[in-house]
């Protein structure tokens, strides 16, 4: 939750990874770390590309729910998380063929489920230093067998993501020719949720329930911008999610402000980085694309002869 | 050959409202039709009887010799409306390659699977003429280099039927046109079947085999100069209707239900 302003920089990168390997914590968070943002990169691309992310915020919130409820009944947050994300994320994936469309029955849902959330809390007459680190997240708080938990809960999501990978692409870009083609695009939709259920669960450790954004979205955000090709897109989502995870790690160790803040600080730097490059994403491809050909058009050719057809300007 | 496509007395319809009624029509190999008739008039829910997603509520609907069911890998489907938007930031031969291999479950894994789906995209691409626009985003194609990638992704497949839904809605005249010599080109030489919703002729006309006009709840078909008469169409909407000839054979249907659908410029 908090750094450890106990240690100085070295700046000797090796020597003070050495210092830092030393301690248990830190390597588990490291591990953990690594797993999350793995997943957390594959499934943003999925939740970028399918407009999603105000579930993924809904899901999040949720989660908060049922990790209050789970400490209130003296069960591990984890599993109130688990079961209050599957719940809601099927729950999306049956009620709205594009989860983009539903923001309001989503966001009505989500009220009452933040409700529930502080009744829970109410209840509770424990520390409210669970409730912080459920909403901000507490990665160096993590025990090596929650470490493992992690490992277990992510894997079969990755495989079940391998599988179906190719399908849900496609339902994810032409819904409607995938249904046509006889594809179980409600079926894809549920494996989809369910997959940013598990993500968002373990994701809350490293990130909190209130930054799940910097996790689940913002990696793709940056990647849509920087590939066109989904491969690359999830790849460079997966670095992204990572190099900010160790980034936050190896600061947080050094300085006294709490893990999260680096992460969401690094991720939002790059997102700044990538947004104001000039000449990234389609809308500035579009309109360059415009400009490039305005005074072509008017002379009848346009430079650079490729042999497509005049580009065409829009009706209204 | 036998008829693609065969319906007899077809009727259709959803929960309490009957669509259309006793259509009877086939359609043979190769041949370019064109589903005609003002909106609402149950177009696309024709489509939706041959792709298998809805069923004749009475009469006979045979394609490829039996009934039509869904995932049927002959038939490639360009539907009105679509997901891609202006922020979608992937590159068009993706797509295309997703008509190819989108309902696989694992991507390509292998070189020679890989490159059997680079291929499939790439003479895709080319028989639509949009070889240069692969490597475009999908988000900054203008609506009718968009509609020549949907085309190339429903080609991808090599599918012997082709069903158009409105693939002429958002262009204006000059690109309608270049779509329909397209896909009239791929008719003639991929002999592809191809059934095409529109709600104005003109542009098609020269083009065509057989049109299939539907309205008021029925259906009428034939060449289209047969099936585009006052006559016709007076008997099929049930009051008059007149259709009107121009100098370079363009028609104009007037005192339809909504004739001004027909008349658009």
């Amino acid at each position: 939750m908090s750094g450890f302003g106990w240690v100085w920089w070295n700046w000797n990168l090796v020597a003070d990874l050495r210092v830092m390997w030393q301690y248990t914590f830190i390597q588990s968070a490291f591990e953990a770390g690594t797993i999350i943002a793995i997943l957390a990169g594959v499934v943003s691309y999925l939740v970028v590309l399918r407009r999603s992310s105000f579930a993924a915020h809904a899901l999040g919130h949720v989660g908060f729910s049922g990790a209050a409820g789970a400490v209130l009944f003296a069960v591990a947050p984890i599993w109130g998380l688990l079961l209050f994300t599957t719940v809601s994320g099927t729950g999306i994936a049956v009620l709205g063929r594009r989860a983009a469309n539903r923001d309001v029955e989503i966001g009505t849902v989500l009220a009452f489920m933040l409700g529930l959330g502080l009744l829970f809390l109410a209840f509770y007459r424990g520390y409210a230093t669970e409730a912080y680190s459920i909403l901000f997240g507490d990665i160096v708080g993590i025990s090596p067998s929650q470490v493992w938990f992690t490992l277990y809960a992510s894997l079969p999501i990755f495989v079940v993501l391998l599988l179906v990978y190719r399908q849900l692409l496609f339902a994810s870009l032409d819904e409607e020719v995938a249904e046509a083609k006889g594809m179980h695009t409600m079926l894809l939709g549920i494996i989809f949720m369910l997959a940013l259920a598990v993500a968002i669960s373990i994701a809350v450790t490293v990130i909190g329930v209130l930054l799940i954004f910097a996790l689940t979205v913002t990696p793709a955000a940056i990647a849509v911008r920087l590939a066109q090709r989904p491969l690359y897109a999830v790849l460079i989502s997966v670095l992204v999610a990572l190099a900010a995870t160790w980034a936050g790690i190896f600061i947080a160790f050094y300085e006294v402000e709490p893990t999260s803040f680096f992460i969401v600080t690094i991720v939002f730097a790059i997102y700044l980085v990538v947004r104001l490059l000039p000449g990234l994403g389609p809308a500035t491809q579009q309109a360059r694309w415009a400009r490039a050909s305005a005074p072509a058009l008017a002379s009848g050719g346009r430079p650079g002869a490729a042999p497509t057809p005049a580009p065409e300007t829009e009706l209204p | 050959m036998g008829a693609i496509a065969q319906a007899e007395h077809v009727e259709v319809g959803y929960h309490a409202r009957t669509v259309w009624t006793d259509a009877t029509f086939d359609i043979g190999p190769g041949e370019f039709v064109a589903v005609i008739g003002p909106n609402g008039a149950g177009k696309t829910t024709l489509f939706k009887l041959l792709l298998g997603l809805l069923r004749p509520r009475a009469g006979r609907l045979e394609l490829f010799g039996t009934a039509p069911r869904r995932g049927n890998s002959k038939i490639g489907y360009v539907p009105q409306t679509h997901t891609v938007d202006r922020d979608t930031n992937v590159q068009a031969d993706q797509l295309v390659r997703l008509g190819y291999s989108g309902t696989r479950w694992t991507p390509p894994l292998t070189p020679s699977e890989w490159r059997v789906e680079r291929e499939a995209a790439e003479r895709a691409l080319q028989l639509v003429g949009a070889t240069e626009l692969g490597t475009r985003p999908l988000g900054a194609l203008s609506g009718g280099e968009l509609q020549r990638i949907f085309l190339a992704e429903a080609l991808a497949g090599r599918p012997e039927m082709l069903l158009l839904d409105e693939p002429l809605a958002s262009l204006d005249l000059r690109r309608a046109e270049e779509l329909v010599q397209v896909v009239s080109g791929l008719v003639r030489a991929q002999r592809v079947t191809t059934l095409l919703v529109a709600h104005d002729i003109n542009p098609l006309i020269r083009y065509l085999d057989k049109v299939i006009y539907i309205a008021n709840g029925r259906v009428a078909t034939g060449l289209p100069h047969d099936v585009l008469t006052t006559e016709r169409l007076t008997a099929l909407y049930g009051v008059r209707v007149e259709v009107l000839h121009d100098s370079r054979g363009n028609l104009v249907i007037v005192g339809g239900e909504d004739s001004h659908q027909d008349v658009s410029a």
